[in-house]
């Protein structure tokens, strides 16, 4: 009898053990890539060009490779702050068209409705990398080329068809009764939206700017056809053509501290947000 | 008429509806007015670029079907497609002989199986460009990282190149892209594997199916819409492959690993064929058309059965 207990809690301990080794093991590989590119960054700069064994500074912790990175394009802050200005812009602007869009959805009538909103939500089916060369043209005609302002347009754009499905969903899910109530009180359109409905689909406009945010940070393709002037270049254009080399010689320091400015922005939202973030992953997926 | 019907519009019909109405439409405006200008205005004005032979500078002229004629007997395109279908297969395969294992062992809920969830997930939070530029520094032959670990193993000569040749860039490429990706093909997974109910598997045991008979006969058959959804997201993906190849081996050993995006990318932007560049783009965004429709069929033949 207690063999068997024995048997059967050595058994359980086992599992137990291969389980955890498992999930460290599994956690070391989607982990350590990152942890040992943020390590290399703080080494030395004589250092930079030599394989990262020990992955950590030896030689005492340097921001070499930052001041180095600094000394391409228009500088580390200057790009950074593009990035920045087209992310953050991005979100705000898709929150705020995406918030009106929404609610005019789902609470208004008004002709064609249905096929508008499918109009919106079917352009997830055509993938923005076949519209690209008209876009150009199209941009330019407007003034907007080798900006970041025509650069957001075209990522809020981009982002309408999951923001509007979310905000629409957000507003289906406020119960009609609390909108008739604060008319009775006196709100009205606009005050009514933002005074009274805003806080009630605030975890959806979290979502949608979480989106907006990171996607529009990390996005390669449109930014490298739609800015041609270097000190316009997001950071992904710069850490590419860093990549590329200057003068048939790469700076690989460089590299590993433009993988540590692009990448811990975004694990930070993600960490800090996570439970939205995985909300928008499930509609945008499953719809 | 159901009751929701006759009950809905009563409250309505206080409302002065004309005004409602234009409120409406004032509310969607900003949004439409975006859609109809970088999107809806692309997509028409493709059609008529194709027609045309367009340079950077100077003035378009109409040259008919010209651009497709030249498509249809142009190699590069013909091995741009080749290309870009082997390396859908070939990470699609990859993507999900990772991505289903890890569904299955994050699934029940255990201590730290949150950790581990997030963990494996977290590549996919960084963008395609970050993560391209890390890995083409792990694979560098001078200072990366993946030359002394594969050495130490004993598994490669210490002085191998990776990006020299073909098969072997091609192989940490991928490792990059699943790496990247396998955690979000992880998360749809669970969320399929999650929405089965505990009593089929339990019944299963009871009547004597084995683990691995329950997993065949069981879980897959119900997974079949999840898998139908992650399997197009992954392909369509991978259909529009770009940044990895230009970052990390700028078109590849011998311009093998050129994609379709990256060869209109190459005609428009870099050639200047703006013309050329419109009618491929056209013949890329019917393909990937064609997927939503196939998609769209595949998900509702899901429905159908239980």
């Amino acid at each position: 009898m207690t063999g068997k207990t024995q048997a059967r809690a050595r058994r359980a301990l086992f599992s137990a053990s291969g389980y955890h080794g498992t999930g460290i093991l599994l956690a070391v590989f989607f982990l350590a890539p990152f942890a040992i590119t943020i390590l290399s960054s703080f080494r030395h700069g004589t250092e930079a060009r030599l394989p990262p064994v020990p992955p950590w500074p030896t030689n005492g912790v340097s921001l070499d490779a930052y001041r180095s990175l600094d000394s391409f394009g228009a500088g580390v802050w200057q790009h950074t702050l593009n990035s920045a200005a087209v992310a953050i812009g991005t979100a705000l602007l898709t929150v705020a068209v995406s918030l009106l869009a929404g609610y005019g959805f789902s609470r208004y009538r008004f002709k064609f409705k249905n096929a508008l909103f499918v109009l919106i939500i079917a352009t997830l089916m055509i993938p923005f990398q076949s519209i690209l060369t008209p876009l150009f043209i199209i941009l330019a005609k407007l003034g907007l080329n080798n900006s970041l302002i025509g650069l957001t347009l075209v990522y809020v754009t981009l982002q309408l068809p999951f923001s509007v499905f979310m905000m629409r969903n957000a507003f289906d899910a406020v119960p009609k009764e609390i909108e008739e109530a604060a008319r009775i009180d006196g709100a009205r359109d606009l005050g009514l939206l933002i005074r009274v409905l805003l806080p009630l689909v605030l975890p959806g406009i979290v979502t949608v700017a979480i989106f907006a945010f990171l996607n529009s940070w990390n996005e390669f393709l449109a930014a490298l056809v739609l800015l041609s002037d270097n000190s316009k270049f997001t950071l992904p254009i710069l850490i590419s053509a860093v990549r590329a080399g200057r003068l048939g010689a790469i700076d690989w320091g460089a590299v590993q501290a433009g993988v540590t400015v692009m990448s811990v922005p975004c694990l930070f939202v993600f960490l800090l947000l996570q439970r939205y973030y995985m909300r928008g992953l499930m509609t945008g997926a499953v719809k | 008429m159901t009751l929701a019907d006759s009950l809905s519009p009563s409250p309505r019909r206080h409302r002065p509806k004309r005004r409602s109405q234009w409120k409406g439409v004032l509310y969607i405006a900003p949004a439409m007015a975006l859609v109809i200008v970088f999107f809806i205005l692309p997509v028409l004005f493709t059609f008529w670029m194709s027609l045309h032979k367009w340079p950077l500078i100077g003035a378009s002229s109409f040259i008919g079907l010209r651009n497709y004629v030249r498509m249809f007997s142009d190699t590069r395109f013909y091995s741009a497609l080749g290309f870009t279908a082997y390396y859908t297969v070939i990470i699609t395969i990859a993507i999900f002989a990772l991505a289903f294992p890890l569904a299955i062992f994050v699934e029940r809920q255990r201590r730290m199986v949150g950790v581990y969830r997030t963990a494996i997930f977290m590549p996919v939070v960084v963008g395609l460009a970050s993560a391209s530029l890390l890995w083409v520094w792990f694979g560098n032959v001078d200072s990366g990282f993946l030359n002394p670990l594969l050495a130490w193993l004993g598994l490669v000569d210490p002085k191998s190149n990776f990006f020299a040749s073909f098969d072997s860039a091609f192989v940490v490429i991928c490792v990059m892209v699943v790496w990247k990706v396998a955690g979000f093909t992880m998360i749809i997974l669970l969320t399929g594997l999650q929405a089965i109910p505990t009593e089929l598997g339990e019944a299963a045991r009871i009547d004597g199916a084995n683990r691995w008979k329950r997993f065949i006969y069981v879980t897959l058959p119900l997974m079949r819409k999840t898998m139908a959804l992650s399997l197009i997201l992954s392909v369509t993906g991978s259909i529009l492959a770009f940044d990895q190849f230009y970052i990390m081996t700028a078109g590849g050993p011998q311009n093998k690993m050129i994609t379709v995006v990256y060869y209109i990318f190459n005609q428009s932007f870099v050639s200047f064929n703006l013309g050329y560049g419109a009618a491929m783009s056209l013949v890329l965004l019917a393909i990937l058309v064609l997927i939503s429709i196939f998609q769209l069929w595949l998900l509702r033949v899901g429905e159908d059965r239980p």
